[in-house]
């Protein structure tokens, strides 16, 4: 494990869990990337101090809400021809092998 | 109850555990504003934002947070003061985005509980479940597999609709439940059903179990008195009551089977058959569990202030088994009486057939005799039967109108369970119409005393009983189609007699 904390195993497991084929040479090239990007992410935690709360969102601000009013979408002829495949109004994915979450 | 299933009882001890999906009856979706409306033709409610287009930016529907804080007060939940979505991560086609948002380890409603009542041999027994949480999520959209029989397996593809996709969800989840023991498929039945009493009285949903509005997870460990708790396995997607009780009784048998025969309980999902009662092995959770949960940051916190939380709690209706309480006041009937309607699931029909007009009287006697007696035989709900209160409204009124006798709306309400229409159908399907010709049951009257001469004399007597059997013969000769009691007034005045 380099000092981001990311091995190959978790690269591994991570594409297996976003449904990716991975070579092993991918493997080792994504490992590089993530460590990298973990390791600059890391170094926030250097100055980041035990009283100052992780942040999930950069303004505080909440409660933001929209009136519960139906509206119309859009019409499949507007996105239709955007997707893959598209059969019977519905969209064509291919036969799915894991199962829903 | 079998042996089968008091042995277990007597070796093992059951734990159970409910998560429940209930669809939010709002007039949009959860962070977009498309219809929120079950149904409609594939792909017709949907925008950028639950089609999971880059770019496209969820807001939170205000009644949807509404609805989960009404219900969670109702569960006797805390309502946390601070709280934010999370993103589920998984890769399947049903979210588009591929990942879902939920609520993780801040959950907006928890620490409740929901008090049940289930029938025993002493009498009705009140169980309290305690709740975990409550929190607010999206429906996932509906997958269609395409060339396998509508099967994952052997299907070459599978079409998706998303109209589902982005409905309002609340996921209701107890706390492990202890202590059942035997009751253990009873109390699960009774909790799904009190639950979705209370989302019915808070209006928040119309809970449509037929339509998959609410969907049940139920998990099952067994274990032998005073050893560690058991694994459990998690049953997904049981649909309706009944099938709650199955779900947990059948888990029981296998389960112990399992654990008679030293073979170790697997964690894993498995998936209910609605036909069979069984349940088959899904997935196994051990590796499948990884959702990598972060904060969305698509999404503000949820900081309900407390002068809304207490303006909601005054919208609060009537709980349940006050209301029940009340009805059964109301009603004058004992409380067995009432826990065995309820469990029928009679109640809310009855009051719907008591507010279309009918007497309570009446309306217990249909729902409780005839049709739960029709709803067992074809193994159903009563609600999926095809007779609505308003029918029986109608066909009370016509009886009281003397257009129908107590035999005819019998015969209505075959027709009606036979799929022959609505009541006015059948009853000219069926050639229902009530002998009201007075001079017709004059003849009727007189041939049946002429040929019983005897009671006739008995009558004139003054033995008014014995009119009972002209009455029938008068009955049996209008095939049933007069009014007994019209009969009766008629033959008593033929005769000169007074009572």
């Amino acid at each position: 494990m380099g000092q981001g904390g990311i091995d190959a195993e978790q690269v591994k497991h991570l594409g297996k869990l976003a449904r990716l084929e991975l070579s092993s040479e991918e493997v080792e090239h994504y490992t590089l990337q993530l460590e990298q990007i973990l390791g600059a992410i890391t170094s926030i935690s250097v100055v980041a101090a035990d009283h100052i709360p992780p942040t999930s969102h950069p303004i505080p601000m909440e409660n933001v809400y929209r009136e519960d009013i139906a509206v119309r979408g859009l019409e499949i002829g507007d996105f239709a021809s955007g997707a893959p495949s598209f059969e019977d109004d519905r969209f064509r994915v291919p036969r799915i092998l894991g199962e829903p979450g | 109850m079998t042996s089968e299933y008091q042995a277990v009882i007597a070796e093992f001890e059951p734990i159970i555990g409910l998560e429940t999906h209930i669809e939010l009856g709002t007039n949009s979706k959860m962070f977009c504003s498309c219809s929120a409306q079950f149904g409609g033709d594939p792909n017709t409610h949907v925008c950028p934002v639950c089609l999971g287009l880059p770019g496209s930016m969820p807001v939170v529907n205000r009644a949807a947070v509404e609805s989960t804080i009404r219900m969670g007060l109702a569960l006797n939940c805390s309502i946390a003061p601070w709280c934010r979505f999370a993103r589920k991560n998984y890769f399947y086609p049903d979210m588009p985005k591929n990942y879902q948002i939920s609520q993780y380890d801040e959950p907006l409603c928890s620490d409740g509980y929901l008090d049940v009542t289930v029938p025993t041999e002493n009498g009705p027994q009140v169980f309290r479940v305690e709740i975990e949480r409550v929190h607010m999520e999206e429906d996932t959209g509906k997958l269609l597999h395409a060339g396998g029989a509508g099967r994952i397996h052997g299907a070459t593809h599978s079409l998706v609709d998303y109209n589902r996709a982005g409905i309002p969800l609340i996921e209701v989840v107890t706390k492990p439940i202890l202590g059942t023991g035997e009751l253990a498929p009873e109390i699960a039945k009774a909790y799904v059903s009190e639950l979705r009493d209370l989302m019915r009285a808070l209006g928040v949903s119309d809970v449509r179990m037929e339509e998959g509005s609410l969907r049940c997870d139920v998990n099952v460990s067994l274990s032998r008195p005073g050893e560690e708790w058991g694994t459990r396995t998690e049953t997904k997607n049981v649909n309706s009551l009944r099938s709650v009780e199955r779900a947990v009784r059948t888990e029981m048998l296998r389960q112990a089977d399992q654990l008679r025969a030293d073979q170790r309980i697997i964690l894993e999902t498995r998936h209910f058959n609605e036909e069979t009662g069984d349940t088959t092995s899904g997935r196994s959770k051990e590796e499948a569990e990884d959702y990598r949960y972060f904060p969305e940051p698509d999404l503000v916190p949820v900081a309900p202030s407390e002068s809304w939380i207490e303006q909601l709690r005054g919208t609060l209706p009537e709980v349940p088994s006050v209301r029940r309480a009340r009805l059964q006041n109301d009603w004058g009937i004992s409380e067995f009486d009432m826990q065995s309607l309820v469990n029928a699931g009679a109640l809310e029909l009855i009051v719907a057939s008591i507010d279309a007009g009918v007497q309570p009287s009446a309306a217990r006697k249909w729902w409780t005799g005839e049709l739960t007696r029709v709803a067992n035989e074809r193994d159903c709900e009563l609600e999926e039967l095809t007779v609505t209160p308003a029918d029986i409204a109608q066909i009370e009124g016509l009886i009281s109108e003397g257009v129908l006798t107590d035999k005819m709306a019998r015969s209505v309400f075959e027709g009606l369970l036979e799929g022959e229409g609505n009541v006015t159908e059948v009853i000219s399907g069926r050639g229902l119409v009530v002998v009201s010709d007075d001079n017709l049951l004059v003849e009727a009257i007189n041939q049946a005393l002429s040929e019983s001469p005897d009671i006739a004399e008995k009558i004139k007597s003054g033995k008014v009983a014995a009119a009972g059997a002209i009455v029938g013969a008068v009955m049996k000769a209008t095939k049933g189609q007069a009014d007994a009691a019209k009969v009766r007034t008629l033959l008593l005045e033929q005769l000169g007699v007074k009572e």
